[in-house]
């Protein structure tokens, strides 16, 4: 059942991921810094920031109950998981199975549930306001994100993430006007899913506006080391199924061991142009008023669900 | 090679599909303008397409035609007209865009069973994207009756024959030329028309809101 | 004897304990320790009972009750075995938890509450034994009858008597309908069994007749669209476990009885129907999960989100029906276990949550969720619990609630194939609704959690609210560990959702998953779809353990206790938190059109502020109020005969003879 090769490259995606995220992070910040005339932060800021929060000690509000102490780690194990079932370097992963699209989103979810319940915890004005923001931003981004993946699992008659980028990628190359439009729909749905402008703006601090800070406000030391590990993490599995959905050349198939060798540069290659790519989007658009937001996502809804009805009609 | 390129023709159409949709959700003028730009864009691009794939020569002529006129001539036009009227910045106070996609929605499955069976009798080769045809111009259509403004009504009426000229592209590879110069002719003139009209409005009313028509009814 | 005497001696068991409650009408000690437990135990009994009965062939039995030429006929197949494993299940955990709660002083004694209790879960049992048109509307009406009494308990509060009161009116409008069905069914054979209906091939007039009568008779049962009304009403007005009882258990019976009527009794399925159901199902369901999202009392919103589960199993139903119409029995199958699996989750996590507000109102006395808050601090079990419940409800994985949702959305999305292209169409926009359904799910329970558990205590009086007595916890536990279950082997679960498929469609996934190993749930093949939740939940673990180890071993595992750091805000108190309603403005802007609000908003210049918003039922302004005028306006036409006169009366009477002899002349 499990192969070695297949174990390795588990282990090798996982380990990847951790290693990585924080350099997409830096990447795209650094590329935002350029476009915006700015002098750009060092590759390895994110690493050092990470470094520096888990030596830090951690202060926690005097009424955190111990959902607030667990909910770093949870969002933290979900995204790792999430990064082990995206296919970045082989199609042949054990733990493949044991999600499939449905359980990604699944898994999004869950991790958006309980840091939400975080943020409510402790009981300030900004936690709760914060919580439900990003409850709004979820259940409009998660259908959308659903209805994505179902166009895609439409084309392969799977819904298992391997077997989607093996039909993919290995077989004769065709135009699926349904996948572009879903490609589209992701676009959308990734930015608001990663707090990024036009949704959200990653390196605010102005209260009224934010999302994703305004939830993590209360956190600090290891456990704020941790979410912004996680976030960095959740960009990295989104870029690698934006990958994996839309440019799935170069993952390694099953029993080719010699193959994760390549995939290893073609998926840096693709994630630094995926990042320049974030970085332009979010350097010509300007953030949108909080109430735009659910358009913003309904259109990406609607987007997913044309790309369902395109594949009806035109059968691709 | 050739099964690709009749996949470029859906491609095609669907970018047709989405610019629609996209314009139903747009406020800016300006926007609409570039959006249906684009659209002659892609319509070109099809054209050109199905025209290789079967060879009819008269197709390139239609392109050309197209390209002249929807991607250079009205566009051009239309800057000019916001310019003067100086609505160029406008931003349209829309109700509700959400349910009026949803509506789109709508359309488009209408749309799309409407023309299966329409398009079985057809031969072409793109004759699956008769269904897209057929939506995009129902949602040009759903756009001129949700916009109160002049320009975008415009602006709909437009792209509602951009969809018109796709299905007769797709499902019969093109009418005959000279249906095609009538047809080009006949925007021409709309347009102007349209435009002069806006003019007056404009005088009239010290607005583009075509709700002030309202006013003009005998009690 | 056959297992279905047994089933019938723990039903008469339960018969007996309410009859016992009545020489110990307000003695709380001997109902609460004694008699409640049994019940408990007596529902663990049927549950067991019921599992065995599953893989056995049906039984039959006829009682030498009710009429003189039609005594009760009662049948065990796979179906009501099903239903009743159900009722065992989830009516355990309930009757537990009941013996913690009820007390002294709220209405009714607690003697006549154990008999009324009793009766209801044992014609809840019955509905899904009968074989007959007679046992089963005798057992409806018991079940109607003994829970409008359970609903007004406290029936000195003016409110609750008229939520009782609707209620009983919606049930009766569905008796009749489902009376009528009965009728159409033995097509005029007079015969009202069971197994002639089943013998009966109708036209499909007839049947489309019996289909949309049964949808009306038990869609009021269930609360669908526009027949919900009395949910929102009469849930919160019960007590607790009674809600409880009525969520989780009853609501399924509505659900058994469709199931029956279309798939056994009517011998026929139109495709058509299925769009009926799905389409009553769709709209009910975003209907109640976008109405629980603006309530701000904690029963009335988890009666809203019943509503919406109601409609998540019609779709479900809908779609089962579809496919069996064009012979798709395969995916006819999943689509019917997933709603089998949601019937079952759905009696987990709702029974567990109403019973956790139970134990809220009970230490807090507060319903409303802007006077609760922090509870978490106070209560922790019934924190803890609610949260499995909670996720349950949200559809997360690992728990039962995902499960469900993921076999429903994995038939459709392997739907293309029907040969027809309008229905095509509408399958994936119908999926696409469902997962917006079960995105606000999420969003609602976020919000039910929040403000109930966490935070700071919203009234200063909630800081002695006391945590819950054992026996609540060991009901809540039981039911927490059924999501955690259901939700971890689904494998087997599927296994006895199995012979049920088996007996309505001929067709089930058990053989394909059980093939696939019991680790992973795969409906049709591995490569097509799988779900893992032991790996899932495993995997995640793993990750959290060994993070803090690392964490901890690597740098310091140093923390300090102090004040809420809040940008730096130092006044803060708990009204600076996000309310329910403030929680719920997201969704009244998006989904405005949906709503009949009535807002009153200060001005700037008021000294003392006030902000109000009532949200009100559409359906009650739209439709109710039109129909109750008009009844109010005939029965005043009607009030003209009544003169008040005696004379008038005896020549009505006078008349009447006339006219009659008259008829007998003709």
């Amino acid at each position: 059942m499990v192969s070695w090769t297949g174990l390795l490259a588990q282990i090798l995606a996982i380990a990847l991921a951790l290693a990585l995220a924080p350099l997409l992070m830096g990447w795209v910040n650094q590329w935002r810094a350029w476009l915006q005339n700015r002098r750009a932060p060092s590759l390895l800021q994110p690493y050092r920031t990470l470094h520096k929060l888990f030596h830090k000690e951690s202060v926690l509000a005097e009424n955190a109950s111990p959902l607030f102490r667990i909910a770093p780690y949870i969002v933290f194990g979900c995204m790792a998981l999430a990064c082990g079932i995206a296919p970045t370097l082989s199609t042949d992963l054990p733990l493949a199975p044991a999600a499939d699209a449905i359980a990604l989103v699944g898994l999004f979810a869950l991790a958006r549930v309980f840091i939400s319940l975080a943020a409510m915890d402790v009981g300030t004005a900004f936690g709760s306001l914060g919580a439900r923001r990003e409850m709004l931003i979820g259940f409009l981004a998660e259908p959308a994100l659903l209805m994505v993946l179902f166009s895609a699992s439409l084309i392969t008659q799977s819904t298992s993430l391997a077997r989607i980028v093996e039909t993919l990628a290995h077989q004769s190359f065709a135009i699926y006007p349904s996948l572009a439009v879903a490609g589209v729909a992701f676009t959308f749905v990734s930015l608001a899913e990663n707090a990024r402008v036009p949704v959200d703006n990653p390196a605010t601090h102005l209260e009224l506006t934010m999302i994703h800070e305004a939830l993590i406000l209360e956190y600090s030391g290891r456990h704020l080391a941790l979410i912004e590990w996680a976030a960095a993490l959740k960009l990295f599995a989104y870029s690698c199924i934006g990958l994996a959905l839309f440019f799935p050349w170069g993952v390694a198939e099953a029993g080719t061991p010699l193959a994760i060798l390549f995939a290893i540069p073609a998926l840096v290659l693709k994630l630094a142009v995926g990042g320049v790519l974030l970085a332009v989007i979010e350097t010509i658009n300007a953030k949108m008023r909080l109430f735009r937001v659910p358009e913003f996502l309904a259109t990406a809804f609607l987007l997913a669900v044309i790309a369902l009805l395109v594949h009806v009609l035109l059968g691709a | 090679m050739e099964s690709l390129l009749a996949q470029t023709i859906n491609l095609f159409a669907v970018a047709l599909l989405v610019l629609a949709f996209a314009m139903i959700a747009q406020r800016r003028i300006l926007t609409l303008i570039h959006l249906y730009t684009l659209q002659g864009a892609a319509l070109v691009a099809a054209t050109l397409v199905v025209a290789h794939l079967t060879g009819q020569h008269h197709l390139y002529g239609s392109a050309i035609l197209t390209f002249v006129l929807k991607v250079v001539l009205i566009p051009v036009m239309l800057h000019r007209v916001i310019d003067r009227l100086n609505v160029r910045w406008d931003v349209e106070t829309l109700f509700n865009i959400p349910t009026t996609m949803l509506i789109g929605i709508v359309l488009v499955i209408v749309a799309f069973n409407l023309a299966a069976p329409i398009a079985s009798l057809s031969a072409s080769i793109a004759r699956g994207t008769l269904g897209i045809a057929l939506a995009c111009m129902l949602l040009s259509f759903l756009m001129m009756i949700v916009r109160a403004k002049a320009v975008p009504q415009v602006i709909g009426f437009l792209s509602m024959e951009n969809g018109l000229f796709f299905a007769a592209t797709a499902a019969t590879a093109g009418m005959p030329m000279i249906v095609e110069l009538g047809i080009a002719f006949d925007v021409l003139v709309g347009i102007l028309i349209l435009g002069v009209f806006m003019f007056q409005i404009r005088e009239q009313f010290d607005s583009l809101d075509i709700r002030h028509l309202e006013r003009l009814k005998e009690d | 004897m056959m297992l279905l005497d047994w089933l019938l001696v723990v039903i008469a068991g339960w018969l007996a304990l309410g009859v016992a409650g009545i020489p110990a009408l307000r003695n709380t000690g001997v109902v609460a320790r004694l008699l409640f437990p049994a019940g408990a135990f007596l529902a663990l009994v049927l549950a067991g009972l019921a599992l065995a009965a599953l893989f056995t062939e049906p039984q039959t039995a006829v009682l030498a009750l009710g009429l003189p030429t039609l005594p009760f006929h009662l049948r065990l197949d796979g179906l009501s075995a099903f239903f009743l494993l159900v009722i065992g299940a989830a009516g355990a955990g309930i009757s537990l938890f009941a013996a913690g709660y009820f007390r002294q002083g709220e209405g009714t004694p607690p003697g006549l509450m154990c008999l009324e209790y009793h009766l209801f879960l044992a014609s809840m049992a019955l509905v899904v034994l009968a074989d007959d048109a007679y046992a089963f509307m005798v057992a409806w009406e018991t079940m109607a009858l003994s829970s409008f009494f359970l609903v007004t308990a406290n029936h000195r509060v003016p409110a609750i008597r008229s939520a009782g009161f609707l209620y009983l009116l919606v049930a009766h409008v569905g008796a009749l309908a489902i009376l009528l069905t009965f009728g159409v069914l033995q097509a005029g054979t007079g015969d009202y069994t069971f197994a002639n209906m089943r013998a009966q091939s109708l036209s499909p007039l007839w049947a489309s007749v019996a289909f949309l009568l049964a949808t009306v008779g038990f869609g009021a049962k269930a609360g669908v669209l526009p027949l919900h009304v009395w949910l929102p009403e009469a849930h919160p007005a019960a007590p607790s476990p009674v809600s409880a009882l009525m969520s989780a258990v009853m609501l399924k019976t509505a659900i058994y009885g469709l199931l029956r009527v279309v798939f056994d009794l009517a011998g026929t399925q139109l495709w058509w129907w299925g769009v009926v159901l799905l389409g009553l199902g769709l709209a009910t369901a975003l209907f109640g999960v976008i109405y629980s999202a603006v309530q701000s009392d904690m029963k009335r919103l988890l009666a809203y989100s019943s509503i919406e589960n109601i409609g998540l199993l019609f779709v479900g139903m809908g779609l089962a029906v579809l496919f069996h119409a064009y012979a798709m029995s395969a995916l006819a199958a999943l689509a019917l276990t997933a709603t089998l699996f949601h019937v079952a989750s759905h009696a987990c996590f709702k029974s567990l949550l109403f019973l956790a507000t139970g134990s809220v109102l009970h230490a807090t006395g507060e319903r409303s969720l802007g006077k609760l808050g922090g509870l978490i601090r106070r209560m922790p079990w019934v924190a803890a619990l609610s949260l499995v419940g909670v996720l349950a409800s949200s559809g997360l994985p690992p728990f039962s609630g995902f499960v469900a949702e993921w076999l429903l959305l994995q038939s459709f999305l392997f739907t293309t194939g029907l040969p027809n292209s309008f229905l095509n169409m509408l399958v994936p926009v119908v999926a696409a609704a469902i997962a917006l359904v079960a995105a606000l799910a999420g969003y609602v329970m976020v919000k039910f959690y929040g403000v109930i558990f966490l935070g700071q205590p919203r009234e200063p009086h909630l800081a002695h609210a006391h945590p819950a007595s054992p026996l609540e916890r060991a009901g809540l536990v039981w039911l927490g560990a059924g999501c955690v279950l259901l939700g971890l082997f689904p494998v087997q679960v599927i296994g006895v959702i199995d012979p049920v498929t088996q007996v309505l469609l001929g067709a089930g996934v058990g053989e394909t998953v059980r093939a696939n190993g019991w680790l992973f749930l795969s409906p049709t093949s591995l490569g097509r779809a799988s779900y893992g939740p032991l790996v899932f939940l495993l995997v995640v673990a793993f990750a959290v353990a060994l993070t803090a180890w690392l964490v901890h071993r690597l740098y310091h595992g140093r923390l300090r206790r102090s004040a809420p750091w809040d940008c730096g805000f130092p006044a803060q108190t708990a009204r600076m938190q996000d309310s329910a309603e403030g929680f719920g403005q997201p969704i009244r802007e998006i989904f405005n059109p949906v709503f009949r609000m009535t807002r009153e908003l200060p001005t700037p210049f008021d000294a003392a502020p006030k902000y109000r918003v009532t949200i009100e039922d559409p359906f009650w302004h739209g439709l109710y109020l039109p129909v109750a005028r008009l009844t109010e306006r005939l029965a005043r036409l009607v009030g003209r005969l009544q003169q008040g006169r005696i004379a008038i009366y005896l020549l009505y009477s006078f008349l009447t003879l006339i006219v009659l002899l008259g008829v007998v002349r003709w």
